[in-house]
């Protein structure tokens, strides 16, 4: 068994403490918002995890494609990683979204297209592990993996669309204008400083976490690999 | 045994075939190879009559828990009829899709169909078809019992477009679904939880313009789910198509 990476090592603490100073931003740096007060706070978290997390789940569709040209189990491995990292990510961004919502929207969840679009897609990756489970075999359980996470990943955005059919009250801070919107407000300049900051932070995170869990599938993999001559 | 050889020395040449780059056939071959699975489908079901009695009785009693459960009175009826009817195909949908996949993995038919010499998109195309048929079958006599039970007419023509758009996006994604399901461990419980996120875009764009078409609404307010419907339609099919021999790869 191969060491862990010095690299790697140093992004775990860098992740650290960039998580940490990201929480003093956003926490104490930023100015108070002045409609919602501190729950506003939230946003910079929910943004950051929401980013990183869509991330992953692209980067699954992609992996799909290629695995599914290549045939190359290595991509299975990393979207494997990309998933289950992202399935985490989202799940914290739906929770501190429903934390912000309760103060802001009165209430803790909505019908709105992005929260259900959310859900909907947590629920296509946790489907997508049921089926994994489900299967002995790594080539099938690598081949039917791709096929339903590109079924998923493209499905996802159309749901977006299909639920836009109905109103929507989740505001769109950047880049857009909804007149409908809730709980809207302006960056400041400190704002953006701590908004950006914690992109960055989880994008770093993000890295870390799934340098981590590719890392791990390979050594599962030559666990695997082993085992099998061990029997043979 | 003389037909197993038969058998295998089919596969050979397809194999030199495909291998010598003549893997496109003659279309007229393609059809052929979907015409012979979907006739295959429709004759075992003739005889055996299965899935479709199966799926409509199921697909009443359906109806008939929503009657209790929605308090369907007059006034309730005209904002739900689209939903208890989209609820009710895609429960009795994957009733069905389950039973046309599981009885070819079970008998070992689906082995079969992959030795035949033809495209495996054909066998998707096949299966999907006439899982489409019998789908449509269920909601031909669905339909008529619900206009029946609460006195409403049903049979307009943008609701029954509104059906054969949703059937046909339902039944291309539900039957690439159902090839996996049925080859995994927990098979009878997965269809419906791999199926149903991903068929989203399509129950709800069919819900609003059924709807749409229910209330008498105008034709511009349902082009947008109209659309939709149409352009999931056409993604996944065209994905499934290509990603259908990965599924059933030995």
């Amino acid at each position: 068994m191969q060491a862990k990476p010095v690299a790697l090592k140093v992004l775990d603490i860098v992740s650290i403490i960039l998580l940490g100073v990201s929480a003093y931003l956003a926490l104490v740096f930023a100015p108070t918002e002045l409609v919602m007060g501190n729950v506003q706070r939230v946003f910079y978290f929910h943004i950051g995890t929401a980013w990183t997390a869509l991330l992953g789940f692209l980067l699954a569709a992609i992996f799909s494609v290629v695995y599914l040209i290549n045939k190359d189990l290595k991509w299975d491995r990393y979207q494997v990683a990309a998933v289950e990292v992202s399935l985490v990510f989202f799940f914290i961004t739906i929770i501190l979204g429903s934390i912000w919502a309760r103060p802001a929207w009165n209430t803790w969840w909505t019908w709105d297209p992005r929260l259900t679009t959310a859900a909907v897609t947590e629920l296509i990756y946790i489907a997508y592990f049921m089926l994994r489970q489900g299967i002995d075999d790594p080539d099938r359980r690598a081949r039917f993996g791709a096929v339903y996470a590109l079924i998923g990943g493209i499905s996802a955005p159309i749901t977006f669309f299909a639920i836009r059919l109905f109103r929507t009250i989740h505001p769109v801070v950047i880049g857009g204008d909804n007149a409908a919107a809730q709980g809207g407000f302006a960056m400041t300049a400190d704002m953006r400083v701590a908004f950006f900051f914690a992109l960055f932070t989880f994008t770093i995170i993000f890295i870390d976490l799934y340098w981590n869990r590719t890392r791990l599938g390979d050594l599962e993999n030559q666990v695997e690999q082993l085992k099998l001559k061990v029997t043979m | 045994m003389a037909n197993n050889v038969n058998r295998v020395t089919t596969t050979v040449t397809a194999d030199r075939r495909s291998q010598s780059g003549l893997r496109t056939r003659p279309s007229g071959n393609f059809f052929k190879a979907v015409s012979a699975v979907i006739w295959k489908d429709i004759l075992a079901e003739y005889r055996s009559l299965e899935l479709v009695s199966a799926m409509t009785v199921f697909s009443l009693l359906v109806i008939i828990i929503f009657n209790f459960a929605l308090d369907l009175d007059i006034k309730m009826r005209q904002t739900v009829t689209a939903g208890v009817l989209w609820a009710t195909f895609s429960f009795a949908g994957t009733l069905g899709l389950n039973r046309s996949m599981s009885v070819e993995k079970d008998r070992g038919c689906l082995d079969g169909l992959l030795l035949a010499p033809v495209d495996r998109s054909a066998i998707y195309f096949g299966k999907a078809i006439s899982n489409l048929a019998f789908m449509l079958l269920v909601e031909l006599i669905v339909l008529p019992v619900y206009s029946v039970l609460y006195g409403m007419n049903l049979f307009l023509p943008g609701l029954l477009m509104v059906i054969l758009l949703g059937s046909i996006g339902y039944v291309g994604v539900g039957t690439l679904l159902a090839t996996m399901s049925v080859q995994t461990r927990t098979r009878d419980v997965l269809l419906s939880i791999l199926l149903f996120p991903v068929i989203l875009p399509v129950l709800l764009p069919a819900i609003i313009a059924s709807n749409g078409f229910l209330a008498g609404s105008a034709l511009a307010d349902i082009l947008f789910p109209l659309a939709i419907l149409i352009a999931y339609d056409v993604i996944f099919i065209a994905v499934a198509f290509m990603v259908f021999d990965n599924v059933v790869e030995e």
